[in-house]
């Protein structure tokens, strides 16, 4: 590991900007952040990802002060933030559906802020021609938001929640109102923003692409609790649930029994009749335990004959082919009625493709392509 | 464009003729050089003069216009202050009761809604005048006022009021710079609302109204009592063609507005 490498959350010494301390809330009946303890820490791009009524949006709602925890406390900076009211929070937020004040125009948008801190004149004058720079809108400035276009509106709510210099910038559904191609363009500005900036940023998003784009680390809710929080590599290929695993990206699932075999190693047992899989996990697992082999689309290969030194290989047939352009999934099924999902590159033209429906196949990987997930 | 159909033709020009003739019979005899309403004379704008030297007459339209312009503002301050905690207070014990009393005066007749007013007047013994009709009419087209802007408020983005207080506004800030600018649109046909309401009434007026302050519809009510004269009418055409410019121009205003926003947002989505 280099010292260059940015990752706070493995110094002990570190000191987080956002402390979540055992944080519930509920309305009512329902709790929709459940005895939630996070850190978050400076110049960090934290994603919060999860399906919508996750409890994401709350979370980040009671950061920027329009919730309060029902129980637990939030600190920023190390000081508690319960009773500072969100005009006295040195956090801004924006909002999924950017909330342009509509009567005002870009530049009078980006200001108002800043004359809210009674700053003088010509420093607010200096810092929203800044702010119009970064964000590439010098020649809107005069326009109202209903007389620019939609990837032009989140680039104003951008600059006008960026203007204050808050040390935390809260994104709602930043690019959830944007095109795919503006979206994926606008995840690499904010990005550049970010670095450039040096502000940390909160993200919510459901879009799991998105959360691994932009983001230093992922942390992935449910039912308002964190499944996992990783850097997006980690969140990938090493997901700590079955959960997590099936939530972000495509995965195949075998459930099965293990049975210890050299050390790391184990003997999955997953169908009478088939020999046992064999899987290298650093997570101990009993004699007998029952567990998920949870593997990638893309780490299973596909030929047509048995594969000679594979660790592991099972015979299936073809029963669907998804043409992307770039890639082809193949759903491969078993003869124990298991559908497998292999990934692989289109790297020659489509017409000199070598398998077709119903062709019989060998998939096979190997020992450390998955990752065995208690249940 | 398709011809219109003659069943069509037929019950726009009825259903005209029912609202307009009327009026235009009115508008007519206004111009009637004979004082008998009912017989033509020939052409003379007479009437018109006669009415700038009746001082009755312009005393009342002057408390008419007085009361219309206080009574609706105070309406308007305090409509929307209502119709803001109705829609955005939250949950506090009590609302649903609020909301629903707050549409009652709608629905009260006015003779009941004039007396309980006389009532309380000589109750709480106020004497009675110009004073007293604008408390009157403020009481009841408040409720007005407060129906059209909550109707606004309840379709408002919150989350513009959040962005005002995340961006350092005070509650009060933010009311004052964000919430009143956008929702100013409905605060003012609210005022309008309130105005025209406060000229016409007659009822609540003449229960309020004390014998130092009497508004024009009372003045003509009265006074029709005593016959039609063509000075009423001449009148009554003022009345109606200030009422005509003030819709037509409303109307071509709103039309002009919305037009441009649309040619401005087609061209911000080609940009």
């Amino acid at each position: 590991m280099t010292a260059s490498e940015f990752e706070p959350w493995n110094d002990p010494e570190a000191k987080p900007l956002i402390h979540f301390q055992n944080v519930t809330k509920r309305y009512g009946e329902f709790t929709a952040i459940d005895n939630l303890t996070i850190d978050i820490y400076e110049r960090e791009f934290y994603a919060l990802l999860g399906p919508s009524g996750c409890g994401k949006t709350t979370l980040m709602r009671m950061l920027a002060g329009f919730e309060t925890p029902t129980e637990g406390k939030i600190f920023l900076a190390g000081q508690d933030i319960a009773p500072v009211p969100p005009n006295k929070r040195a956090v801004n937020m924006m909002f999924q559906s950017y909330a342009l004040f509509p009567h005002l125009s870009v530049w009078e948008n980006i200001a108002f802020g800043l004359k809210r801190e009674k700053m003088p004149k010509h420093d607010i004058d200096d810092r929203v021609e800044a702010m119009l720079k970064l964000t590439r809108l010098e020649k809107f400035a005069r326009r109202k938001p209903h007389q620019i276009s939609g990837g032009q509106r989140q680039r104003v709510a951008l600059a006008r929640s960026l203007a204050k210099h808050p040390k935390l910038l809260l994104l709602d559904e930043p690019l959830g109102a944007l095109d795919k191609k503006l979206r994926q363009d606008t995840q690499f500005e904010l990005m550049d923003i970010q670095e450039k900036t040096g502000t940390t940023f909160v993200i919510v998003t459901h879009d799991q692409e998105e959360a691994m784009t932009v983001a230093s680390r992922v942390a992935v809710m449910d039912h308002g609790k964190i499944i996992q929080v990783a850097t997006p590599d980690r969140i990938y290929e090493n997901p700590n649930s079955v959960y997590v695993a099936d939530f972000i990206g495509d995965v195949n699932l075998i459930e099965g029994t293990a049975t210890p075999n050299g050390s790391d190693a184990y003997a999955m047992s997953w169908h009478e009749g088939h020999p046992p899989l064999t899987v290298k996990s650093p997570n101990a697992f009993s004699d007998g335990q029952k567990c998920h082999l949870a593997i990638r689309p893309e780490k299973v290969a596909i030929s047509s004959e048995q594969p000679a030194e594979a660790d592991n290989a099972v015979q299936g047939r073809i029963l669907d082919i998804a043409y992307l352009g770039n890639i082809s999934t193949y759903h491969v099924e078993l003869p124990t009625g298991a559908v497998i999902k292999a990934q692989t590159a289109n790297t020659r033209r489509i017409a000199r493709r070598a398998f077709t429906w119903e062709d019989t196949v060998w998939l096979s990987w190997t020992a450390t392509a998955g990752v065995l997930l208690a249940d | 464009m398709n011809r219109m159909s003659w069943f069509n033709a037929v019950s726009l020009t009825l259903g005209f003729a029912f609202l307009y003739i009327p009026m235009v019979i009115l508008v007519i005899f206004s111009f009637n050089e004979s004082k008998l309403v009912t017989v033509w004379a020939g052409f003379s704008t007479k009437w018109y003069g006669e009415l700038l030297q009746n001082e009755a007459f312009l005393n009342a339209a002057w408390v008419t216009i007085k009361v219309a312009v206080f009574s609706s503002t105070m309406a308007t301050v305090l409509g929307t202050i209502a119709a803001y905690v109705l829609v955005r207070g939250g949950r506090f014990m009590g609302r649903t009761l609020f909301s629903g009393m707050i549409y009652a005066p709608l629905v009260m007749p006015e003779v009941i809604t004039g007396l309980s007013l006389l009532l309380l007047f000589i109750g709480i013994g106020l004497d009675r005048g110009v004073f007293t009709i604008v408390l009157a009419h403020t009481t009841f087209a408040m409720c007005y006022v407060s129906v059209v802007v909550s109707s606004r408020l309840v379709t408002f983005d919150r989350s513009l009021e959040e962005a005002a207080l995340d961006l350092g506004c005070s509650p009060a800030e933010a009311f004052r710079l964000v919430t009143l600018p956008i929702i100013a649109p409905a605060v003012i046909s609210g005022w309008l609302l309130a105005f025209t309401l406060s000229l016409d009434d007659l009822v609540i007026a003449s229960f309020t109204s004390g014998p130092s302050a009497t508004t024009l519809p009372i003045k003509i009510f009265s006074a029709v009592r005593l016959g039609v004269s063509p000075e009423i009418n001449a009148l009554s055409t003022i009345m109606i063609s200030i009422v005509t410019v003030g819709v037509i121009t409303a109307s071509l205003v709103t039309k002009h507005q919305v037009a441009r926003q649309k040619r401005e947002e087609q061209a911000a989505e080609r940009a």
